[in-house]
């Protein structure tokens, strides 16, 4: 078995995750990286993406919007802005949140920020990844 | 005797209010516990910002960042965190006050969080710039974050110089102390975190490099500032009433306890001086 570090995800709201994992993967505004024990020192910015952590045995998914990530020696702290369980989405909110995004990036009517949009739209899509399966 | 009235008129209207104080105090209590666990679950969140960012600036102190030094105008902006309703004591007096004697009235613009601290401020010559007093009823993480992009654009386009917050800090149920913090430029001892970190330490990396981390962090920091004041503020508020209409309750026992005493004293007088005139009156007949 590989080695464990201590893992603690922080929302402002409450502390989302703490415990002992081998693995976690997540998205940085860099592209996708998965963390090991005694990974270098790091700082990085979290872009939407989906949240997989690695116990011993057994894999744990959530969806990760916003925050940042900060590596130690054997410690892992993901300040996350927004960070939820896949039980805690709203499949159908998510849903029509997609479509609504879609819609606007297509019509791409004058005034519209596609850049805002595309956001939602990825995030929209982040969510319902992590309800899937 | 009409005093013997007046007397249980005043009794009357003081125990209504001595209800009115009780229910309200019993409220307070209720809602200062949720608040009270609300402000101490963003601790964690709020400390571990803190830590990072000092890390950061004690790691990378020469770097020459727009949000660690001053804008150039001289305007400020203050975040001012009272509540919406009174009967709280010197809860809402006590931060216009402060932010009327920390700051001068015509350089500051007001983002107001509450009715009360907008109305004394406006009154005193503050200019208004913003008011969001709906976010206090129910703080969420979104509207610190609406506000501080809000602020942070203002700043970027040099309206205003220097950031500050106003709230009050929640120290325990009965001691709320109110706080004037500066949000930005960002300030934090890093020469003190720097001394104590001179011991060969880890370097950081920073993706994709330290300048982006802090532009992308400090939104953040500002924001996790905002709304641990934001939550601190109620859970104060609350602590205030509970304690204001705690007070409020036990003068109304005292007076009532006056009154009683008063009322009694005049229903006996009353009582004597007619059995007096009764006597007298049988005396002048039977005589």
């Amino acid at each position: 078995m590989a080695d464990m570090f201590k893992l603690q995800i922080i929302t402002p709201d409450k502390i989302f995750y703490q415990g002992d994992a081998s693995m976690v993967e997540l998205t940085t505004s860099e592209g996708d990286i998965g963390i090991y024990a005694n990974h270098i020192p790091m700082t990085a910015i979290i872009a939407p993406g989906i949240l997989k952590i690695h116990e011993e045995g057994e894999l744990k998914k959530a969806s990760l919007i916003s925050g940042f990530i900060e590596v130690l020696q054997n410690r892992v702290t993901i300040m996350a802005e927004v960070a939820e369980w896949p039980d805690e989405i709203d499949t159908k909110r998510a849903e029509e949140a997609r479509i609504r995004a879609e819609r606007r990036i297509r019509d791409h009517m004058k005034g519209t920020d596609i850049a805002r949009a595309e956001l939602a739209l990825k995030r929209a899509l982040v969510r319902l990844e992590a309800t899937a399966r | 005797m009409a005093t013997m009235r007046d007397i249980k008129r005043r009794r009357d209207s003081i125990q209504s209010t001595e209800q009115i104080t009780k229910a309200m105090k019993l409220v307070a209590t209720v809602k200062l516990q949720k608040s009270r666990v609300k402000a101490e679950n963003t601790k964690p969140y709020f400390n571990m910002m803190y830590d990072t960012i000092s890390s950061i600036i004690a790691k990378s102190g020469t770097i020459d960042h727009k949000y660690l030094k001053a804008g150039s105008s001289p305007k400020k902006a203050v975040i001012v965190i009272t509540s919406n309703r009174g009967l709280a004591g010197g809860y809402n007096n006590n931060i216009v006050k402060m932010v009327n004697s920390e700051l001068p009235s015509q350089d500051t613009y007001v983002y107001a969080i509450g009715r009360k601290g907008r109305d004394g401020l406006s009154r005193r010559g503050f200019t208004i710039k913003a008011d969001c007093s709906e976010v206090i009823n129910e703080p969420i993480y979104q509207d610190a974050a609406d506000l501080t992009a809000e602020l942070l654009d203002s700043f970027a386009k040099g309206e205003v110089g220097e950031i500050y917050l106003a709230y009050t800090f929640f120290k325990n149920t009965v001691v709320h102390v109110p706080t004037l913090v500066k949000l930005l430029p960002v300030e934090i001892e890093a020469r003190e975190k720097a001394e104590e970190d001179t011991k060969p330490h880890a370097i950081m990396d920073y993706e994709p490099d330290d300048e982006t981390v802090l532009d992308s962090i400090v939104p953040k920091y500002m924001s996790s500032l905002i709304y641990g004041a934001l939550l601190e503020s109620v859970a104060s508020e609350n602590g205030a009433r509970m304690t204001a209409m705690d007070s409020a309750t036990s003068n109304a026992e005292e007076m009532i306890e006056d009154l009683s005493l008063q009322y009694n004293r005049a229903r006996q007088g009353a009582i004597t001086q007619e059995l007096t005139e009764i006597v007298a009156g049988a005396n002048a007949i039977g005589g």
